[in-house]
């Protein structure tokens, strides 16, 4: 039986301020999740106010370490290639600390969902700079303003090989369910970013509130750049949202597991042949 | 002769490694034991490789400085052993021109191969035609023996192997029929891999670093025999990781690395503790610190595997000291990661992991311990209170149970806690778990014993022991080597009537002894030795005579 919106949340107590983003995503997350599999589905989280989101969710979670999301569920997606596997991660987490597995797990096409919640600040450490903060940016860390331009996570996606790319805000739920939903269908590689206001630190609402569109329908391949980089994250440009980038590829999953389930193998392994060989 | 030590050198891409293993294969045919060390620098062309082959009635498993033949492919080989010979011993070397120049059975190597319209690299396969016609050893068994292990080329390998045969002529190092059982001949990180497929695993994960490389390939080139996955990531974090991922969905994972791989793996050591998912972690030791000397040996990360990790938690470790004890060992870390849910250390080092061994399989069995799992009944909670700290596991997947785990500290449920009382309990719980381990290797042997009673007692550990044991056997000396080093075994028994510990070990600073110190167990003289080369036996008799006896 499917726990519906209201079993999905857990006992724990919600530590997000209010008005944060996180909690628009934590609600499209639990309507996404009503209407799938959800005993063969995992969560996965970094570290950050992003993660929080799997104590806040009833379902099977790995809350893993700061950076490393992608490569703890390309883990559980290769020990088991039935679960559903969903990862949230922060910008610094995912942009910062743990950048290669990002870009690692969209080369290999494997069949999980990563959804960043950019709030284009360090949250959790009460506001540093992150990798998409524009150049500028007056953190903690960063007092006189970061010499750094951002990058444009949408266009490395593209470049390192993900089969699906995807921006939303927290403050279009309707978008973002759509996109949620889309990427966890989609099979392979599945990126999501979503625009994620930090109430406290670095609070965006106004700039989105203007600057966002909705693409509606996805950009035809030629239009696909331009579209991902009329915004580079600095104060040029509009700002759409939605899907950006649809492919299909066999999945590294598929193709590295033939079938096999690793946690389910039970088999006794005789190496008297091989020490034979080896004789 | 009953124990013969030989030398093979030339230069990186001259084919020593393999000629090395072929002709411990050729004396393995007439019952002798065998140990082949692989001296070869970090390159792939040029430099000086040399291999030490030791064949013998009795199980052997070090090497002697002094050696019985020397087989040259280039001058270097003379220039730099030459003084190692043993008396009586010979010198085979290639006499083609602009080659070497020495005393004793010259055969063209070269000449031949470039006669028989080989591949420079032949001249291995000339190497040994010329080492089968000084030792005597049958062409049938030459024959049998490249057909089995050299499957390309084999016609003119052999072809270029007899002429050379041919044309060399016996020395005094005659083979002898030892009428003993022949036995398999492989690499200790072969041996540890086995021994993984035994214990049930099913992912190996890692990213190549010598000395641990070898297993890597090992079990890639038998993915599908094993029916296993092999995944070489993006960098050791993504193997930590992605083990603990696998773990988690329930699949049994190992992963191999060396030192410095293993110090980016620390951090995800410390959260397999906490989310009590288990791992076993295969650190093969080089010369540290940091890139050091990467293709040689050195026990000097005990104190590192023991201690990595923030924060306070028990862990296994074992340090095998030849192929069968990596076999059986890294079977028993596998199963207690399992039967526990803590992180299992199996270390190595250089000497142990690529030294070719004879591989006694009636000497252990390994089988797979199945962990605790959930009996379905009532709420599942992934970190439930139990007598020895050991929870039930369920895996996702399970229509009945919710399966969270975490980095943070949690409740018994996985939910994030930072209530003190709640804190101290599960640091507590984890805590007893060192218990459970206890209870689970009871009856495994933590320590072997060596030799004769003796007033003074030598600890050593890990490959150390093969040169240990043979020289404590010389000079009557009694040996004890610990081979689980956590939790730490109780050793009184051992020691009551020792006058003297001598700790011998290849590092600078005594990392055993500081062990044993901490352990209460008084160390009296350190025998050390960190040139990144292991220890001789012949070598080790002397130091032992000078500094001990
Ligand atoms: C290895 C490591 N380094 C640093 C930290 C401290 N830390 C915790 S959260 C965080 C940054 C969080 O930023 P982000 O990923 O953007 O998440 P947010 O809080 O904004 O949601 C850092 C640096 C950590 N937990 N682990
Ligand atoms: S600090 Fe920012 S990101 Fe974190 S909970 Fe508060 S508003 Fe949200
Ligand atoms: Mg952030």
């Amino acid at each position: 039986m499917n726990k519906g919106n209201k079993e999905l949340n857990s006992y724990a107590e919600n530590t997000w301020c209010p008005g944060c983003g996180n909690f628009a995503i934590l609600n499209a997350s639990k309507k996404v999740f009503a209407d799938k599999d959800q005993k063969n589905l995992v969560m996965v989280a970094g570290i950050g106010c992003h993660a929080k989101l799997v104590d806040y969710i009833d379902l099977n979670h790995f809350y893993s370490i700061h950076g490393r999301v992608p490569a703890t569920a390309t883990g559980i997606k290769l020990g088991n290639p039935e679960l559903t596997v969903i990862g949230f991660a922060g910008d610094g987490d995912a942009y910062g600390e743990g950048l290669a597995h990002l870009m690692f797990a969209a080369k290999r096409n494997i069949n999980i969902t990563m959804v960043i919640h950019n709030n284009g600040v360090y949250g959790l450490t009460t506001g540093q700079f992150t990798p998409t903060s524009p150049e500028g940016f007056k953190g903690k860390s960063t007092p006189w303003g970061s010499v750094e331009r951002p990058f444009n996570p949408l266009t490395l996606m593209l470049g390192a090989g993900a089969t699906f790319i995807s921006r939303s805000y927290s403050n279009r739920m309707e978008n973002l369910e759509m996109v949620i939903d889309e990427a966890m269908k989609h099979k392979g590689f599945s990126f999501v970013e979503v625009l994620q206001p930090c109430y406290t630190f670095y609070n965006t609402y106004k700039i989105y509130n203007e600057k966002v569109y909705d693409l509606e329908e996805e950009p035809p391949k030629e239009h696909v750049i331009e579209k991902m980089t009329e915004w580079n994250y600095g104060s040029k440009g509009n700002i759409p949202i939605g899907i950006f980038y649809r492919e299909t590829r066999p999945t590294y999953d598929e193709s590295m597991l033939r079938e096999m389930v690793p946690a389910r193998r039970k088999e006794e392994i005789d190496i008297e042949d091989l020490l034979k060989e080896n004789t | 002769m009953e124990d013969i030590s030989i030398l093979v050198g030339g230069k990186a891409g001259d084919g020593i490694r393999i000629a090395a293993i072929i002709v411990a294969r050729l004396f393995s045919r007439y019952g002798y034991r065998v140990f082949v060390y692989d001296d070869y620098p970090s390159l792939i062309r040029g430099g000086h490789n040399f291999s030490l082959i030791r064949v013998s009635r009795q199980k052997v498993q070090a090497n002697n400085v002094g050696v019985d033949l020397i087989v040259a492919l280039d001058k270097q080989t003379i220039e730099k052993h030459a003084s190692e010979l043993n008396d009586g011993g010979v010198i085979l070397f290639d006499s083609s021109k602009g080659e070497v120049e020495t005393e004793g059975v010259g055969v063209p190597f070269k000449e031949i191969v470039k006669e028989m319209e080989g591949m420079s690299i032949m001249r291995n396969s000339a190497a040994l035609g010329a080492i089968a016609k000084v030792a005597e050893i049958d062409w049938k068994i030459v024959e049998e023996v490249f057909y089995k292990f050299l499957p390309k080329k084999t016609d003119l390998n052999l072809k270029i192997a007899r002429k050379a045969y041919d044309m060399a002529s016996a020395g005094n190092l005659k083979v002898e029929n030892l009428n003993q059982e022949m036995m398999p001949i492989i690499s200790g990180n072969e041996a540890i891999g086995l021994g993984a497929v035994k214990a049930g695993m099913a992912v190996y994960y890692a990213y190549p670093m010598t000395p641990s490389t070898g297993i890597l390939h090992f079990l890639a080139a038998n993915r599908d025999r094993f029916n296993i996955l092999v995944v070489h990531p993006e960098n050791e974090i993504a193997v930590i990781l992605m083990a603990l991922g696998s773990a988690y969905s329930g699949a049994k994972t190992m992963v191999g690395t060396a030192g410095g791989g293993f110090a980016l793996m620390v951090e995800g050591l410390s959260l397999s503790a906490q989310s009590e998912i288990p791992i076993t972690i295969v650190v093969g030791q080089r010369a540290a610190p940091s890139t050091g000397v990467p293709t040689y040996s050195l026990q000097s990360d005990l104190h590192f595997v023991l201690n990595a990790g923030h924060g306070e938690f028990p862990r296994f470790l074992v340090a095998p000291g030849d192929a069968e004890e990596a076999y059986y060992y890294t079977g028993v870390a596998m199963n207690v990661a399992w039967s526990c849910q803590v992180p299992s250390i199996v270390l190595s080092d250089k000497n142990l992991s690529e030294g070719n061994y004879s591989f006694d399989s009636s000497m252990y069995t390994v089988e797979e311990a199945q962990p605790i799992l959930w009996d379905g009944k009532g709420d599942y909670l992934r970190y439930k209170d139990s007598e020895n700290g050991v929870s039930p596991l369920a895996f996702p997947g399970n229509k009945s149970a919710t399966v969270k785990v975490t980095s943070y500290e949690h409740d018994q449920y996985g939910i994030t806690t930072e209530e003190s009382e709640k804190v101290a309990f599960m640091q507590q719980k984890r805590l007893q778990k060192t218990e459970a381990v206890k209870k689970e290797i009871e009856d495994i042997e933590a320590v072997k014993a060596y030799g004769k009673d003796s007033d003074t007692v030598i600890f050593t550990w890990g490959s150390t022991k093969g040169a240990c044991v043979e020289a404590a056997d010389a000079l009557g000396l009694k040996v004890l080597q610990p081979i689980i080093m956590e939790p730490f075994p109780d050793l009184s028994s051992y020691i009551k009537d020792a006058g003297r510990i001598v700790t011998v070990e290849t590092n600078a600073t005594g990392q055993l002894a500081r062990l044993l110190e901490n352990n209460g167990i008084r160390v009296d003289h350190k025998v050390l030795k960190y040139n990144a080369r292991p220890f001789f036996t012949d070598e080790l008799i002397e130091r032992l005579r000078k500094e001990v006896l």
